[in-house]
């Protein structure tokens, strides 16, 4: 599904990925954890394709393509879906107008038609009730006024109204108190399947009592220092990154 | 080599080839009146960056192009569509000016309530002079204005609104200017009286359009008069042609417990200024200055508003939102002047602008100038580009970028529009806006309608 080999990456010239490595298969949940500033952000936005996010050299293939080579939205439209640390909020644009230019356009994309607003509505509906999202989060502008659980959970929605093939979820965690990560993890673990990967970046194990990975890595200072099974992040609970200090380099 | 007359030249030449063929011509009281116009205009001459108040408009253009007054003939410019902004309804009233003039086959009186007049001026003067010698000029405060002065000399026309006391009239009344299509540039000059008795409530819908391409100017006056208790809602779209320059002074008092709601949506014309003096001289008054603008190309567009708190216990907002694309350049001058005695005044100024383009200028200047020591008053000014994180937030769900940023500025204009308390309205600017947009606009029927 994901191939990342020996991935460097600059940001306003200052080298931040230093050679990653790293190979996801459908079906499998992975992790990265690592220090702050270790590069995990720049990760996620590399694969997601935000300007200013300079690929100097390396390779990132997903499904056998140079994922470099396309826009942020023609990832999305071929099943990449980042979950932002930071949701932005969108003032006048209500989340359902969203929802459905977001759904047409990666179905215009794929040559599939377009759904109507009633379709549209029917769909969202599902997903809201499925994962227990109050609907009048649906009429309300794009996370404007949302309480920082209620912004992870509608990137929870988006994702699963979008049904990416490769999710990047970053920091998903943060600023969660322990129902609100309870319910995002369940929405997560309700949209993995054989044919999709989840690719889980934290700073804390918290997350992956909940989201229980397949495997963990370490990224430190720009490339993945050690990789293991679910274990690995209980030993750097316990731990903590001081083996992979900065200075390690 | 001869100097070639200029516009300042032409106007009062202009003035003596026509004066006798004005409308009311050979009325002393509005004789009198013209003349001293004239005067006034010749003796300031058109006004100059070195005026304070004219430091980011320049009238270069119009020293630049003769205009030939509008005349009668030009009313009959052939109309295939009526350009209005809200639908078609027997119910209400709409009057179509055509080069300033009044086109009664395009124009419908229908659906209004004893007590109100919706007429031309020219009927106005014909009718009850008494009534226009006694209101023209009465919401005036400062008539040291060349604009104005030209204006009072050269008008030919405009539209008269009368409520009276307790009347209210349910449905927008809806104005349409529209200009272009003659053989020369044309000029003319527009005088409208709105005066609103006790107790009357209207909604009123303006509509500045362009009818063609090329050059032309209109130089409007509006003096309006909200009585005690009244409210008047005032919807403007200016939606001039490129090569036209858009002029206009308002002219507003509002009387005790009287409301004054005005919106003024700009789309188009080369040069165009706006200026509003509104003051609130009854105690429990209240006065809304909003407004959004959307230039491209090298259009300039100039709102400056001055609005006067001189009594206590009166309130203003004032909410403008531009975008500007390519060389375009917009202007936002407001002062917010608090007398002495208006204590507890609320007032509350924003002026946002979004940059499309690196070409692009915005000046704001906002001014409080507070006499009174127990005030709310609170201004902002901000300029700034689309938000990359935003257009990023939206790609990442598979919007295309030309799609994102259109709903970008239909996101940043939405918070203007919000300001415009008739739906029906509020519809129809959002309309306007989409239809503005870059290329592959973004139409999310739902979000119009909702």
């Amino acid at each position: 599904m994901l191939e990342i080999k020996n991935l460097h990456a600059s940001v306003a010239g200052v080298e931040i990925l230093r050679g990653v490595d790293l190979v996801v298969n459908a079906g499998e949940i992975h992790a990265i954890m690592g220090p702050n500033g270790s590069g995990k952000s720049t990760l996620c936005y590399v694969i997601a394709g935000r300007d200013g996010y300079e690929v100097t050299s390396g390779e990132i293939l997903y499904k056998g393509q140079d994922l470099t080579e396309l826009e942020p939205e023609e990832r999305a439209a071929e099943g990449v879906f980042l979950a932002f640390q930071y949701p932005v909020e969108i003032p006048g644009v209500p989340n359902t107008t969203f929802l459905k230019e977001a759904l047409n356009a990666i179905r215009r994309h794929r040559g599939e038609s377009e759904l109507d607003a009633m379709e549209c509505v029917k769909l969202v509906r599902e997903k809201t009730k499925e994962f227990g999202i109050p609907d009048d989060m649906l009429k309300r502008p794009v996370n404007v006024g949302f309480s920082g659980g209620e912004k992870k959970r509608n990137e929870i929605l988006q994702m699963a109204v979008l049904n990416p093939a490769l999710a990047v979820l970053d920091e998903t965690d943060s600023g969660l108190d322990i129902d609100a990560l309870k319910i995002v993890a369940d929405g997560v673990n309700a949209l993995q399947s054989p044919e999709c990967a989840t690719l889980v970046i934290t700073h804390y194990q918290r997350l992956l009592d909940h989201i229980v990975p397949d495997f963990v890595h370490v990224l430190a200072n720009g490339r993945i220092r050690r990789s293991g099974g679910k274990e690995l992040a209980l030993e750097l609970e316990e731990n903590g990154y001081a083996d992979f200090g900065e200075a390690a380099e | 080599m001869p100097k070639q007359p200029t516009a300042v030249d032409s106007f009062p030449q202009q003035f003596a080839e026509v004066k006798f063929d004005l409308p009311g011509s050979g009325l002393a009281w509005l004789d009198d009146r013209r003349e001293a116009g004239i005067e006034t205009f010749n003796a300031l001459g058109l006004p100059t960056p070195r005026l304070e108040a004219w430091k980011y408009t320049r009238l270069q253009s119009l020293e630049d192009t003769q205009f030939r007054s509008a005349r009668a003939d030009d009313a009959n410019a052939v109309v295939d569509l009526i350009p209005a902004v809200l639908p078609a309804d027997p119910e209400r009233p709409r009057l179509v000016f055509v080069n300033g003039f009044l086109r009664r086959d395009l124009s419908m009186t229908g659906g209004l309530p004893d007590g109100a007049t919706v007429e031309c001026l020219t009927e106005t003067l014909e009718r009850d002079t008494g009534w226009v010698e006694t209101h023209m000029g009465g919401a005036i405060e400062n008539d040291e204005h060349a604009l104005l002065a030209l204006n009072t000399a050269m008008m030919s026309s405009g539209v008269v609104i009368h409520i009276r006391p307790d009347v209210i009239v349910s449905k927008p009344i809806e104005i349409l200017f529209m200009t272009g299509l003659t053989d020369v540039p044309v000029a003319y000059h527009p005088r409208n009286l709105i005066v609103m008795d006790e107790g009357s409530q209207a909604t009123l819908v303006k509509h500045y359009v362009g009818a063609g391409v090329g050059a032309y100017l209109t130089n409007t006056v509006t003096e309006i008069s909200v009585g005690p208790g009244a409210v008047l809602h005032h919807y403007r779209v200016q939606e001039e042609d490129l090569g036209a320059t858009h002029l206009k002074s308002e002219h507003v008092r509002i009387g005790r417990d009287g409301t004054y709601d005005s919106f003024a949506l700009a789309i188009g014309g080369r040069l165009s200024r706006t200026e509003t003096f509104a003051r609130l001289e009854g105690e429990g008054s209240h006065c809304q200055l909003n407004g959004a603008y959307m230039m491209r190309g090298r259009e300039h567009c100039d709102n400056t508003t001055v609005i006067e708190h001189m009594v206590p216990n009166t309130t203003c907002r004032e909410v403008f939102k531009g975008v500007l694309n390519d060389e375009a350049r917009a202007v936002f001058q407001g002062r917010i002047v608090v007398h002495k005695d208006a204590q507890h005044t609320d007032g509350y100024q924003l002026s946002k602008a979004l940059l499309l383009s690196d070409r692009a200028e915005m000046d704001a200047k906002p001014e409080l100038e507070i006499y009174a020591d127990d005030v709310k008053c609170s201004h902002g000014a901000t300029t700034g580009q689309i938000d990359e994180a935003s257009l990023f937030y939206l790609r990442s769900r598979g919007i295309p970028q030309a799609l994102a940023r259109n709903l970008l500025i239909q996101s940043f204009l939405g918070e203007a529009l919000d300001e415009i308390s008739s739906t029906e309205v509020r519809k129809a600017m959002m309309d306007k806006i989409v239809h503005w947009l870059p290329a592959h606009c973004f139409l999310a029927d739902e979000w119009r309608d909702g």
